[in-house]
């Protein structure tokens, strides 16, 4: 049906499947940075690439070193060249690389700001319109809160309010290293920002496994009545990597497992398996219903800490059919390193659904191989009717959804095996998203921009989640740094420490990485 | 699509149970050779060629790359054959190295005649892989067949720019839009002009220009002519325009809508310079002044605004062509999909067509 034109309404979106992204500029802090050349300036070319980026769109690189634009134009050709996942049409990138400017100098430099705000003036002018815009901050963090108070203090962080254009920022992880860091970020960004212009980076909610995950447990309704402590026994996540920390060394031995991954992307996994249904899609309503979630984790004290958090390092082992060093023989990592490797913890929801039942989280680098995943296992059934004897035996169903390699969905069954004698062993029912759906998936900072370009903050962490995301990492962080070393190690190559085996509840074991 | 396991199977004077147990056998060994080849389950794609011209729709499939269909059953047809013969093939896209999956795709040919035809969806029906939906392709024409082989399909592929009579192309396609789900290569070739139309309006200090659109013009590629009736229809059917049949005016057509207080002036135009099927050129005026085209460039569109004051802008809004291949590949995957807005567009062309039959 045909929809008269308002101010609120565009009848002309109505079947389109890429929805109109308002005129923006973009202003990348840090452009010079790894995380910008491998992944923010691809993503921006592919989305030029498929003709969705806004109808006007400019890029703005900041960053410390002095240069002219063509140089800085010359630095994102490269980084598209060789990071983009598609050869670049070069007529494309012509067009995309004419969109290009740069400003040089230091992030506390209100020049740097003056100079800025006259680019970014200089398009509006150019397009006689305002644009949005949108600061990206890929830099370093403890550059964040000055550039934040920079943007303010040179009222790049309000839009003129006669006319439509928003301001939005948009920041990277790690959004504080505690608890504490976490909450003066936030209220050094909200001092200056409204929490509706903040866009806070968690990739892993980019990925289109993440985002599936909502789409299984909400859009099938086959699994939703058995997804509650009546049915369900324990849940396992799991993030292995099998590779080490390559050269990452100055970031990982301050970081570690746990901030590295458990507090963000492996909570917000969790979330997703045990948030209820939200009302709608909408932003507030789907973050809502996550923190809701992290509120009912309990708070560990330090003396349960051990009994529900385990940390090691790998040491010397094999992968990939090759010799590989220990953790503290890594280049540039202290001999005298107490940064964890591996991380799991035991964490309960504590609310009417998930009451008792045990999320088992870990997340390690050097394990067997990579996998992420999430298995849900069934609590058995009440009765056997089948002899055991002569078989595998008759084992709880599990469900796993696997989030990377291969994402899918997998389910354990018990099957009588072929033959005169009622035996029963485990079988696999196997759906693969892969073999399903004929397109590619974009990469998780394509859709990440484009949706903070659009004001959709679905896929970003609001403030007081990562708070809840702290508070819960918080007590585990602190003991563990206060606690000396050395750490329990596992063998590079292996299934991690068996120290983990002791966060587990009687009969229950670790799936195999 | 770099295929690095093929697996072919042929037999001459054969039989839809033959060929389908052939299918399962390569589909068996190509996985117990290695666990990670594993078969798309996506969609059946159903395309019926003359046997003359299969090499050259051989080759537009080949280009569709990961669009492929999961199982893709061609009927190649040679008036006189009296023999039924088949070849299957299966290929994957790559080793399922690091870990990763290698899809399976499966190419069904079968040599078919006249004397094949009447009978040929109990061929077909065997032939494809049951609960997935069937795409229909039958690019020579054959009306009869598509009509034929529309009870096991979910979604027809046509292209109304194929069609050499104008009214006959949009004709079919609403007749066919009434019985099954229509995805049409002219519409596809629209949608990026669609999709910067509907942005270019989007800020919504510009929206209420909607409703004050007082002239449309559109160039296209001679042979299509559809193209730009879609284009024109969907703007129509979307703002609520009232829309009379276009007059012919030499190497354009040209006419009128209405929308409230607004007379819209319409021209759809040929532009012989353009080489590729589709789109040169939209171009849009409201009451207020507003003058915006957007025209086929390099690299993207080239876009041209000019407001109430006479003040003038021009600038690029990248994107890469997509090329038949690409549009043909777009319209495999929109057969999983549902677009709304085609067939009110396609009522609205079809009403805006000069009474006189246009060649497209």
């Amino acid at each position: 049906m045909a929809l008269a034109a308002t101010e609120s309404e565009n009848p002309l979106t109505a079947g389109l499947e890429r929805l109109p992204v308002a005129p923006t500029t973009l202003v990348i802090f840090g452009a010079t940075g790894d995380l910008a050349r491998r992944k923010l300036l691809p993503a921006l070319y592919n989305l030029a690439h498929e003709g969705a980026l806004p109808e006007r769109f400019h890029l703005v690189g900041v960053s410390r070193s002095d240069k002219v634009h063509e140089d800085f134009r010359g630095e994102c050709e490269q980084a598209i060249r060789r990071f983009s996942r598609r050869t670049p049409d070069e007529s494309v990138l012509a067009s995309f690389l004419e969109t290009v400017k740069y400003v040089g100098g230091t992030f506390d430099d209100p020049a740097v700001y003056s100079e800025l705000a006259k680019v970014l003036d200089g398009f509006e002018r150019e397009a006689g319109e305002p644009l949005n815009r949108a600061f990206y901050l890929s830099t370093a963090p403890q550059f964040f809160p000055v550039i934040v108070d920079q943007l303010g203090a040179g009222k790049l962080n309000r839009a003129d309010p006669s006319t439509h254009p928003q301001v939005r920022v948009i920041i990277e992880k790690p959004f504080g290293t505690t608890l504490a860091q976490a909450r003066e970020l936030n209220q050094r960004v909200l001092s200056t920002f409204d929490e509706s212009q903040v866009f806070r980076i968690d990739h892993y909610l980019g990925k289109e496994t993440v985002q599936n995950m909502m789409a299984f447990r909400f859009a099938n309704g086959m699994f939703e009545p058995l997804w509650n402590r009546n049915y369900i026994d324990s849940v396992q996540i799991t993030a292995a990597e099998e590779i080490g920390i390559g050269s990452r060394a100055d970031y990982y031995d301050a970081a570690g497992a746990l901030r590295d991954l458990i507090q963000n992307h492996m909570l917000q996994l969790l979330c997703h398996v045990a948030m209820e249904p939200p009302a709608s899609f909408t932003a507030e309503d789907v973050r809502n219903e996550k923190v809701k979630v992290l509120h009912a984790i309990p708070q560990l004290s330090a003396a349960d800490i051990p009994q529900m958090a385990v940390r090691a390092q790998y040491g010397p082992g094999h992968a990939g059919g090759e010799d590989v060093p220990g953790y503290l023989h890594e280049e540039g990592v202290p001999e005298d390193s107490i940064t964890e490797t591996y991380a799991a913890l035991r964490l309960e929801v504590d609310n009417w659904r998930w009451a008792g039942v045990p999320f088992y989280l870990r997340t390690g680098k050097r394990l067997a191989r990579k996998v992420t995943e999430i298995a849900v296992t069934l609590k058995p059934v009440p009765h056997l009717a089948f002899s055991q004897h002569g078989s595998l035996g008759v084992q709880p169903n599990q469900l796993v959804l696997t989030l990377q390699p291969n994402e899918g969905v997998s389910l354990r069954l018990g099957a009588k095996i072929p033959g005169t004698r009622m035996i029963i062993r485990p079988v696999n029912m196997e759906f693969l998203y892969g073999t399903a759906f004929l397109s590619q998936s974009p990469e998780a900072y394509e859709r990440l921009i484009t949706d903070a370009m659009r004001g959709d903050a679905t896929l970003f962490t609001r403030n007081d989640e990562v708070e809840a995301q702290w508070r819960i990492c918080d007590p585990i962080v602190g003991t563990w740094s206060q606690t000396p070393g050395p750490l329990a190690q596992y063998e590079a190559g292996s299934q991690g420490p068996q120290e983990a085996d002791g966060l587990l509840r009687e009969g229950d074991r670790w799936r195999a990485i | 699509m770099v295929a690095t396991s093929d697996a072919v199977w042929s037999e001459q004077g054969t039989t839809p149970d033959a060929i389908e147990a052939a299918l399962r056998r390569l589909l068996i060994e190509r996985h117990a050779e290695n666990e990670r080849f594993v078969p798309a389950r996506v969609l059946n794609m159903i395309a019926f060629v003359d046997r003359a011209w299969s090499g050259e729709i051989a080759n537009r499939l080949r280009g569709v790359g990961r669009y492929h269909a999961s199982r893709l059953l061609v009927f190649s047809y040679e008036p006189q054959r009296e023999r039924l013969d088949a070849r299957v093939m299966i290929a994957s896209e790559g080793q399922g190295d690091d870990g990763e999956l290698a899809l399976l795709r499966e190419t069904v040919v079968v040599e078919v005649g006249d004397r094949h035809l009447d009978d040929l969806l109990t061929i077909a029906d065997p032939l494809v892989v049951t609960d997935l939906p069937t795409l229909l392709w039958s690019p020579h024409g054959h009306h009869e067949i598509v009509q034929q082989l529309l009870a096991m399909s979910q979604a027809v592929l046509l292209d109304s720019v194929e069609e050499p009579v104008v009214r006959e192309a949009l004709d079919r396609a609403g007749a066919l839009s009434a019985q099954v789900y229509v995805v049409d290569l002219a519409w596809l070739r629209s949608t990026p002009w669609r999709e910067r139309v509907a942005a270019a309006f989007d800020p919504p200090a510009l929206r209420l220009e909607l409703s004050q659109i007082t002239g449309v013009s559109v160039r296209h590629h001679p042979a299509s002519t559809v193209a730009a009736l879609l284009l024109v229809g969907w703007l129509a059917s979307r703002l609520g325009w009232q829309t009379w049949s276009l007059g012919v005016d030499g190497a354009a057509q040209v006419g009128r809508a209405r929308s409230g207080d607004f007379d819209i002036g319409v021209r759809l135009e040929m532009a012989r310079e353009l080489q590729v099927p589709g789109l040169q050129s939209v171009e849009l005026r409201t009451a207020s002044g507003l003058d915006l085209s957007l025209t086929r460039g390099t690299g993207g569109l080239r876009a041209r605004a000019r407001d109430g004051g006479g003040h003038i802008r021009e600038w690029t809004i990248p994107g890469a062509s997509r090329g038949e291949a690409g549009v043909l590949g777009e319209g495999i995957r929109q057969a999983l999909l549902r677009d709304p807005t085609y067939v009110p567009a396609l009522e609205r062309a079809r009403a805006m067509l000069p009474s006189a039959t246009t060649r497209s």
